[in-house]
């Protein structure tokens, strides 16, 4: 909403403030000044002239020589406009001028001719070409003749003003009209406010002599008032109308279009106007349309209607796109002479549908969609009557036609000063609760010690008792709220058990080196199932915005690849992020899909980047598996964790393992395919994802401490030779079994596979620690125990002893 | 024999001093001292002497071989000291050469902003509410006093699944789960979360983007907790001189509704290209629970009140660390990730 100020002055006397402190106070006390816009953009030296003579210029085509009456004198102008005449009182910018976008209007020679001075459009004044009257969008603007030549140009053209513009929320319609910022205004200012004086002569000829009504829809058409005025001579608006238009963002068209826009901007009413003759029929029905019936509107398209969209018609055929837009067909013209004005109240829900469904927001629709107010339907028709009559030369016939089922009850409104008090936790008086009740003209009365408030129906948002709590406090003031804290039982707060743990595996992936990424959960269909760890049902967008984002995404591999080629390409050659995000999986019985958090990462390029001292190491499987190791380690989940070869669509078959959580898949791990490597224009990399949801939900058992030894421990080493498909792993388990309780520990130090081992063979180095709590163990004791070991490694493993 | 014993301690005590390796002086001590040296072989020679000669000798070897041996002890430190000071000067390394780097990575930026809050509230006894992404439009926009055709629907434009299914647009209906959860008991709590809205991608919308609200629920919570519990926060967060203004504003799901401005942190109030020349910065909308939304949760509200806040960590981010697009965030650039890496405190 622009608001004028040179407007809002007609009703509330806001001479001699400053503008920007009106918009501070405005924006403190509920309406937010978004900009404050000088329409004057600084300028200077533009004055009426008064075009004497006017003759093409002898070496240009297009450019004219002036000779311009600028009140002190009469000086030549070069004008290459091609609406420029004899005749005309123009807006001349003298030399010395400077116009918007700091253009500087100096005395010039112009094909030989010299030119003092600049005859003028609007767009050169800074006004916004949408706004610029159609008549004198290509060229000069013409001024009305009595223009005086010499005086300033800019308040004739209403520049000499400041226009407001706010941002509205949703509950503040009744600022949607100068008289609601008025009322506004004068709350704020504790002014008094000036309504229009709405007073014009009627013909005897009724209204209803001329004009039939039916409302066939009357839910969604609960009001409907007709006036009609006759010999009316369309023509362009007086200057002020116009300048008052274009301030407020609206383009002047003729004196009848505009004066409609007019009391909508003053009244927030929409109103329509109708040519009477081309109604052609003498009557109004409003209806909703037939299912595929069709009409052109103003803009010239052609519009295939619904059964819900409420139309007004003249009986046979639509003639207005009620609320959202009138016809072509019953358009007022230049040689309109009869017009009838439509003021209504149409139903938010039925605008707001049809306004979306034909793609058309205008003035009119944003305020019916937000419930214009009932009790001034019939005002505002009055007030485009007198507007049509002074301005137009109208000849209003009596009274209206009018259809009226609308309910203008006020809404009442009963509440306690303590009430107030206890809920802002304040202490302001009861008079002063009336008194800014009364700035605010809310008809309140205090009976027994009560508010009993009659909520006006211009503020639609006044409806329970907290509206009103906030109507008190904001014009109290915020800033008289002191600042307290909740008086209630203190408790302890904090970090679910499964928060905490996520946060301790975040610190602990960020602490081996990788960075946190967040990417998106919606992805493309391609990319939905990619990498997934399970497949469920992919959840699709109804009306996505593009195809890249159109279902949710079912594992966050995919993203996290496309980071890491967003980092590569950037040369960034190592990469190691890692994301804890949803993953969404089919549908549940509520019918949302099941949301599962899940903790990816993407590592490629260098691990240990040390060149100087010869320490560098690509990342590789291993790399990912210790992160994996020491992610559950912390959390107490090693013993349970254990990896198996997997073969993975889009992983490599032979460098991807799935992680079991006590035997149970919970993630994978591995090296992408190079296929995929290629394809993302990746070098070798590594991937993981797991469960999270899973992985913390697993209760651990409590930390106990276990005594650090107080007896020696003894280790000893072998050197297996094994055929090469032979796992670690296995080994491992063979030996821990074999070992007893005297076994505490097992590590493998080597591996060899080369020429020092037979073909097929590979060699294993462990080193295996034996202990006993209670005492020193005895060699003998170890060599039984490291035997048992070495027999089940032969038995179950053919493994032989490296010499 | 006494001139013989003069001779060897000069003789002694000269190669001690001649001696220039810890080797050569304990040659010298073998040499001298040792079972096979001259003192040796005179104390040896001792019973040879006339009794009454043999303690005025005797104490003469001793007082020489005493003379010997802290001359090799003095010596034998200053030689140890030498070979240590080599040694050390041998190992010295260019201390200006880069060090072995130890792992590195950090938070999101969002994530930072995020747990700051979190841990704020905490240590105001709040606890951290989580749900799902993925939202029924009732507990999204209904229980939040949004019906069907609420024009205040528009100002959020959401991506629907079904007719009743939808990617939330907001963390508030982990409020609503929550209440209604509760059963009428008092609440105190944050949602942070990631929400979604039918925006294109720009430097300043993004159609994914991350929310923080607040919940207190119980009885007699007034206003002025709302406003005291936001101006520590403000301080908290953004400087312990920071003012906090509260303006008017609307929210369906509020009212009284308002938005919370601090003075701007860059300029301390005076005006600057972060706040706009106002000396404010907007930072989050807040309210007190709207009497619908304690209702459809199953409180009454003529018993119950409480308030509400929610803020933007992305808009956070951006004025905190003067990030100018908000595409960054998900750019996921590990040159942008990388800088938010160190304490500021």
């Amino acid at each position: 909403m622009l608001v004028s100020t040179k407007w809002l002055n007609k009703y509330v006397n806001i001479n001699g403030i400053n503008p920007a402190d009106l918009a501070e106070r405005i924006t403190r006390s509920g309406i937010e000044v978004d900009s404050i816009i000088d329409r004057s953009l600084g300028m200077t030296n533009v004055v009426v002239g008064h075009v004497v003579e006017c003759v093409k210029h002898p070496e240009a085509d297009k450019l004219n020589i002036c000779q311009v009456d600028v009140g002190e004198e009469t000086t030549q102008i070069i004008c290459g406009a091609p609406n420029v005449a004899q005749g005309q009182k123009v807006i001349v910018a003298r030399p010395g001028a400077v116009l918007p976008g700091n253009f500087k209007i100096k005395k010039a020679k112009l094909r030989g001719e010299e030119s003092n001075g600049m005859i003028c459009s609007l767009q050169e004044l800074g006004i916004e070409g949408k706004l610029v009257p159609k008549a004198y969008a290509e060229g000069i603007y013409v001024l009305p003749e009595d223009a005086v030549p010499g005086e300033n140009a800019l308040p004739l053209l209403g520049l000499d003003d400041t226009v407001l513009e706010f941002d509205l929320t949703p509950n503040r319609s009744d600022a949607l009209s100068m008289l609601g910022v008025a009322y506004e205004v004068s709350a704020i200012l504790s002014q008094g406010i000036a309504l229009p004086e709405i007073d014009y002569p009627t013909a005897t000829e009724k209204a209803e002599d001329l004009l039939k009504l039916r409302v066939d829809a009357t839910v969604d058409n609960p009001m409907y008032v007709a006036k009609v005025v006759k010999n009316i001579k369309v023509a362009e608006s007086p200057l002020w109308l116009q300048n008052a238009l274009m301030a407020s963002g609206v383009r002047p068209h003729n004196n009848v279009v505009d004066i409609t826009n007019y009391v909508l901007m003053e009244y927030g009413q929409p109103l329509h106007a109708f040519d009477y003759d081309r109604l052609e029929t003498g009557e109004i029905v409003v209806r909703h349309a037939e299912e595929g019936e069709v009409m052109t509107t103003l803009d010239d398209v052609e519009r295939k209607l619904n059964s819900h969209n409420l139309v007004i018609t003249n009986g046979k055929e639509p003639v207005a796109l009620a609320g959202v837009m009138g016809g072509a067909n019953s358009e007022v013209h230049d040689g309109t002479t009869t017009v009838v004005i439509e003021s209504a109240y149409f139903a938010p829900s039925s605008v707001r549908r049809t306004s979306k469904e034909v793609g058309l927001r205008s003035d009119a629709s944003t305020r019916f969609e937000k419930g214009v107010d009932p009790n001034r339907v019939q005002e505002a028709a009055e007030r485009a009557a007198q507007l049509m009559a002074e301005l137009a030369g109208g000849e209003v016939l009596a009274g209206s036609v009018i259809f009226d089922e609308l309910d203008k009850t006020a809404e009442r409104i009963t509440i306690s000063p303590d009430y107030i008090n206890s809920r802002l936790g304040m202490k302001i008086s009861m008079d002063e609760m009336l008194t800014i009740l009364d700035r605010l003209r809310i008809p309140t009365q205090a009976i027994n010690g009560q508010l009993v408030i009659d909520a006006p129906t211009r503020r639609q948002d006044l409806k329970i008792k907290e509206d009103i709590i906030e109507e008190i406090a904001r014009m109290h003031g915020y800033d008289e709220i002191p600042k307290t804290l909740p008086v209630s039982e203190s408790t302890p707060g904090g970090l679910t058990p499964y928060q905490a743990k996520r946060r301790i595996v975040r610190q602990f992936l960020e602490g081996a080196g990788l960075y946190q990424a967040v990417t998106y959960s919606l992805t493309s269909k391609a990319q939905a199932q990619a990498f997934a760890l399970e497949t469920a049902p992919v959840t699709e967008l109804l009306m996505p915005m593009s195809e890249d984002r159109s279902v949710l995404r079912q594992s966050l591999v995919p993203h996290l690849l496309e980071a890491a080629t967003y980092n590569v390409a950037r040369r960034i050659d190592s990469v190691a992020l890692y994301e804890t995000g949803s993953v969404f999986l089919g549908e549940e019985e509520d019918g949302l899909p099941c949301e599962v958090e899940h903790v990816s990462a993407v590592l490629t390029g260098k691990w240990v980047d040390h060149a100087w001292q010869a320490e560098t190491k690509k990342v590789d499987f291993y790399v990912v598996k210790g992160i994996v190791e020491g992610m559950m380690d912390l959390l107490g989940l090693l013993e349970g964790l254990s990896f198996e070869k997997a073969v993975i669509d889009g992983m490599h078959p032979g460098r991807t393992a799935a992680v079991l959580l006590n035997g149970e898949r919970i993630g994978m791990i591995g090296q992408i395919h190079p296929t995929e490597q290629k394809k993302r224009d990746l070098k070798e990399t590594y991937v993981m994802e797991l469960n999270l949801e899973r992985i913390l939900s697993v209760e651990t058992d409590e930390l106990l401490y276990v005594p650090v030894p107080r007896f020696p421990s003894i280790s000893r080493d072998i050197a297996l030779v094994v055929a090469s498909e032979t796992s670690a792993g296995m080994l491992e388990t063979i030996i821990r079994n074999a070992g007893g309780k005297l076994l505490k520990d097992v590590k493998l130090f080597d591996l060899y596979e080369g020429d020092k081992v037979e073909e097929g063979k590979k060699s294993l180095a462990f080193s295996m620690t034996y202990f006993d709590p209670e005492r020193t163990l005895t060699d003998e004791e170890v060599v039984k125990a490291h035997e048992k070991v070495l027999k089940a490694l032969t038995e179950e493993a053919g493994a032989q002893l490296r010499g | 024999m006494e001139q013989q014993l003069q001779q060897l301690k000069e003789e002694a005590l000269t190669k001690i001093q001649e001696a220039s390796t810890v080797k050569e002086l304990n040659d010298v001590r073998v040499a001298y001292l040792g079972k096979k040296g001259p003192i040796t072989d005179l104390l040896k020679g001792m019973g040879k002497l006339p009794a009454e000669e043999r303690p005025k000798m005797g104490a003469l070897v001793n007082v020489i071989r005493e003379a010997v041996t802290e001359s090799l002890e003095a010596k034998m430190i200053k030689l140890e000291e030498e070979a240590i000071n080599a040694q050390l000067e041998k190992e010295a390394i260019d201390v200006t050469l880069p060090g072995r780097p130890a792992p590195t990575g950090n938070h999101h930026p969002l994530t930072r902003v995020v747990e700051e809050i979190e841990d704020f509230f905490i240590s105001m006894g709040y606890e951290i509410a989580e749900g799902p992404e993925v939202e029924k439009d009732y507990y999204n926009f209904e229980a939040l006093n949004l019906p069907k055709g609420h024009p205040a629907r528009d100002m959020q434009d959401s991506f629907y699944i079904s007719e009743e299914i939808l990617l939330r647009t907001h963390t508030s209906p982990v409020q609503a789960r929550t209440m209604e959860a509760k059963g009428g008991s008092a609440i105190k709590i944050i949602c942070p979360g990631k929400v979604y809205r039918r925006d294109n991608d720009d430097a300043t919308h993004s159609h994914q983007f991350t929310q923080i609200e607040g919940l207190v629920v119980g009885e007699d919570i007034r206003m002025s907790d709302l406003k005291g519990t936001l101006d520590l926060f403000a301080k908290k967060m953004f400087g312990a001189e920071r003012e906090i203004r509260l303006r008017p504003s609307f929210f369906p799901f509020t009212e009284p509704s308002v938005e919370m401005d601090i003075s701007c942190f860059k300029c301390g109030g005076d005006g600057c290209n972060v706040c706009k020349k106002t000396g404010w910065i907007e930072i989050l909308g807040a309210g007190m629970v709207h009497p619908n939304v304690l209702k459809m949760a199953g409180y009454d509200p003529a018993v119950v009140t409480g308030f509400a806040f929610g803020m933007g960590p992305e808009r956070i981010a951006m004025l905190k660390y003067g990030v100018e697009d908000i595409r960054h965030f998900y750019t996921n650039d590990v040159r942008f990730i990388s800088q938010f890496h160190r304490t500021e405190a």
